[in-house]
């Protein structure tokens, strides 16, 4: 689309009419059915930025993040990643695309291999590229871990043995270990105690300036996205409902399911602000 | 100010001085609970404010004695209604546990049989407690599954857990709470895994049902958010510790404790719905290591009004106002 490099910066990624079902098979009491998880969503993010994907259990919005991320294929539309469209590509293919689109889940425990040391966990994506030597990776390795705050000394701890908090900053530490330019974050922040959700939300924030990542981040509360993203989409049944930038969407909500997903914030908002003697 | 006052005669379940410690197969012994205090009224509500590793789970399976067998309650008493739930036999357990004191679990999927219907299970706790004809149970079980918010109860009962939704298994737990009216009702993160809408309903749920049958609630949660529209007093756990407890409001409006001020100033982003993009007021640094002794105040290394005397001894429990108690140097004098 925008070839020309003067008229405007490009976007990392461009998803295009993204549509992505699964056929449901039917049981006794059920008959089977097709489930339109995604149905034509576009989105673009650029470089420093980041878009939220928000909604509710089921809106499909991790499967989104697992058609970006190519975990699935989608059934139609483009994914745009450094000129390439890798929505169709056989995995043969996709490796260069996977260097450069990493991904970070909610629950690093599970999405860690806990007999793995920790430095095992951020080189596995190096050697898999066969990138550098052995010497070079671990160097990389423990590097990496003083940039998310895990101190390198512990490189030959057991990924298990890390608090919740900490496994996560290690995920992080192996999601750039390839250098990717875009991070697809699936509520990578749901889950996690107040004070370590402020670390990793702050750590995300200072990585994205350090080296002017893309963010997906996937989220289903809007007072954290509220506060860290700069574009919101918000979907419901597949579709994306309202997109724009977060202080519209926030203060001007016009889609009902925006309205719905603040109302839920509200009433915890309400509550907090009655204890705190405030009005909200 | 209206702050419930809880005196020695109306106290329904009384947790003293209690220290439990894990000793795990060949591995180091972790201090999950020191010294912790607790007494909950009769219909009162309490909420645990506590992040993970702060003991809060195993202070709400103690009041159970539902503790893993690798768990060694070090001194302490735990008081139902006066009597010393540690020296209890398995049968005087039994029927308080299910009865009078109730459990809604964070995860109902796992909690519920998965080939077991629903109703069934619910039914199972009347059962267990409640000599009834199969018939009256059957009743029963329908009204408690109304109760709880189900339009056709003769459709649900029949259902199997992975026929429902998340929301609709934590009505399920709900309902198996309520049968047999228990006095005290624990709640351990029972919002946790749930969307932020049917997070509110399930909390208005359960607090609408717990009024109804007078039940006292433990509400324990990591957000103070959660607590803060639902209990009247809060109690904030770190390292194993009861470090603060106070009315909501006085937790919310004037918090004593370094940590418990932290806690309150992260929660309020919920308030200032705009975008900022601005970092967060994060406490740095992570709990201590409980297989280890700490030997001063155990958030002493990650606070910012540390004192020198914060490192070399634990500080006292004080109460610097009526209702409501702090360990903190602070305010010891």
């Amino acid at each position: 689309m925008n070839k020309d490099p003067a008229n405007s910066r490009s976007p990392l990624l461009r998803v295009c009419e993204l549509s992505k079902s699964y056929r449901r098979r039917g049981s006794p009491w059920q008959r089977g059915h097709v489930i339109e998880a995604a149905s034509h969503v576009t989105f673009e993010i650029f470089a420093g930025e980041t878009l939220a994907l928000v909604g509710m259990s089921g809106s499909g919005k991790s499967t989104v993040a697992r058609c970006v991320s190519r975990l699935e294929r989608p059934d139609a539309g483009e994914i745009w990643l450094n000129q390439t469209d890798i929505a169709q590509l056989e995995s043969s293919d996709l490796a260069p695309s996977r260097q450069r689109c990493q991904m970070v889940f909610q629950d690093a425990a599970t999405s860690i291999n806990p007999r793995f040391t920790a430095g095992e966990v951020i080189e596995e994506p190096m050697l898999i590229q066969q990138e550098g030597s052995q010497r070079e990776r671990r160097q990389r390795a423990q590097g990496l871990m003083s940039e998310v705050g895990l101190s390198p000394d512990s490189a030959d701890r057991l990924a298990m043995e890390f608090s919740g908090g900490q496994q996560q900053r290690l995920a992080i530490a192996r999601a750039l270990a390839l250098k990717p330019s875009v991070l697809i974050l699936d509520e990578a922040l749901s889950g996690l105690d107040l004070s370590t959700e402020a670390q990793i939300a702050n750590l995300l924030l200072d990585l994205q300036s350090a080296h002017a990542l893309a963010y997906l981040l996937i989220s289903h509360d809007l007072a954290l996205v509220a506060r860290v993203s700069d574009t919101i989409a918000v979907m419901a049944n597949g579709k994306i409902v309202e997109q724009g930038p977060t202080t519209q969407v926030i203060g001007h909500p016009t889609a009902p399911e925006t309205r719905a997903l603040l109302g839920a914030t509200e009433s915890a908002r309400v509550g907090l602000a009655a204890a705190m003697g405030m009005t909200p | 100010m209206d702050a419930t006052v809880t005196n020695s005669d109306e106290v329904l379940a009384l947790v003293r001085g209690l220290s439990v410690t894990y000793e795990p197969d060949g591995g180091q012994p972790v201090r999950a609970l020191v010294q912790a205090s607790l007494s909950i009224g009769p219909g009162e509500s309490l909420g645990i404010l506590g992040e993970s590793g702060s003991g809060k789970s195993t202070l709400a399976s103690a009041l159970l004695r539902l503790l893993p067998a690798n768990a060694r309650y070090m001194n302490g008493a735990i008081l139902f209604r006066g009597c010393n739930l540690l020296e209890a036999s398995d049968s005087e357990l039994r029927n308080i546990r299910g009865a009078r004191i109730a459990l809604i679990p964070q995860d109902p999927a796992l909690a519920l049989n998965p080939v077991i219907s629903v109703g069934d299970q619910i039914a199972e706790v009347l059962r267990a407690h409640i000599r009834t004809t199969g018939e009256a149970r059957r009743t029963r079980v329908e009204e408690l599954l109304a109760e709880v918010g189900f339009d056709q109860p003769r459709q649900i009962y029949p259902a199997y857990p992975h026929q429902l939704s998340g929301g609709q298994r934590q009505r399920i737990a709900i309902a198996q709470a309520m049968a047999c009216h228990p006095a005290l009702i624990i709640a351990d993160e029972p919002t946790s895994k749930l969307d932020a809408s049917l997070q509110t309903e399930i909390l208005a749920l359960m607090r609408r049902i717990g009024r109804q049958h007078g039940s006292a609630f433990v509400l324990i949660s990591h957000d103070p958010t959660v607590l803060a529209g639902f209990v009247d007093r809060i109690a904030v756990m770190y390292a194993g510790r009861v470090i603060e407890e106070g009315s909501t409001e006085d937790i919310f409006r004037r918090p004593l404790h370094p940590y418990t001020q932290a806690l309150v100033r992260l929660s309020s982003r919920y308030l200032a719905m705009q975008a900022v993009r601005t970092p967060f007021a994060a406490i740095h640094g992570e709990p201590p290591d409980l297989t280890e002794t700490v030997a001063g105040c155990p958030y002493a290394e990650r606070c910012e009004e540390r004192m020198p005397v914060c490192s070399e001894r634990g500080p006292q429990e004080t109460a610097p106002e009526l209702d409501r108690r702090v360990r903190c140097f602070k305010y010891e004098h």
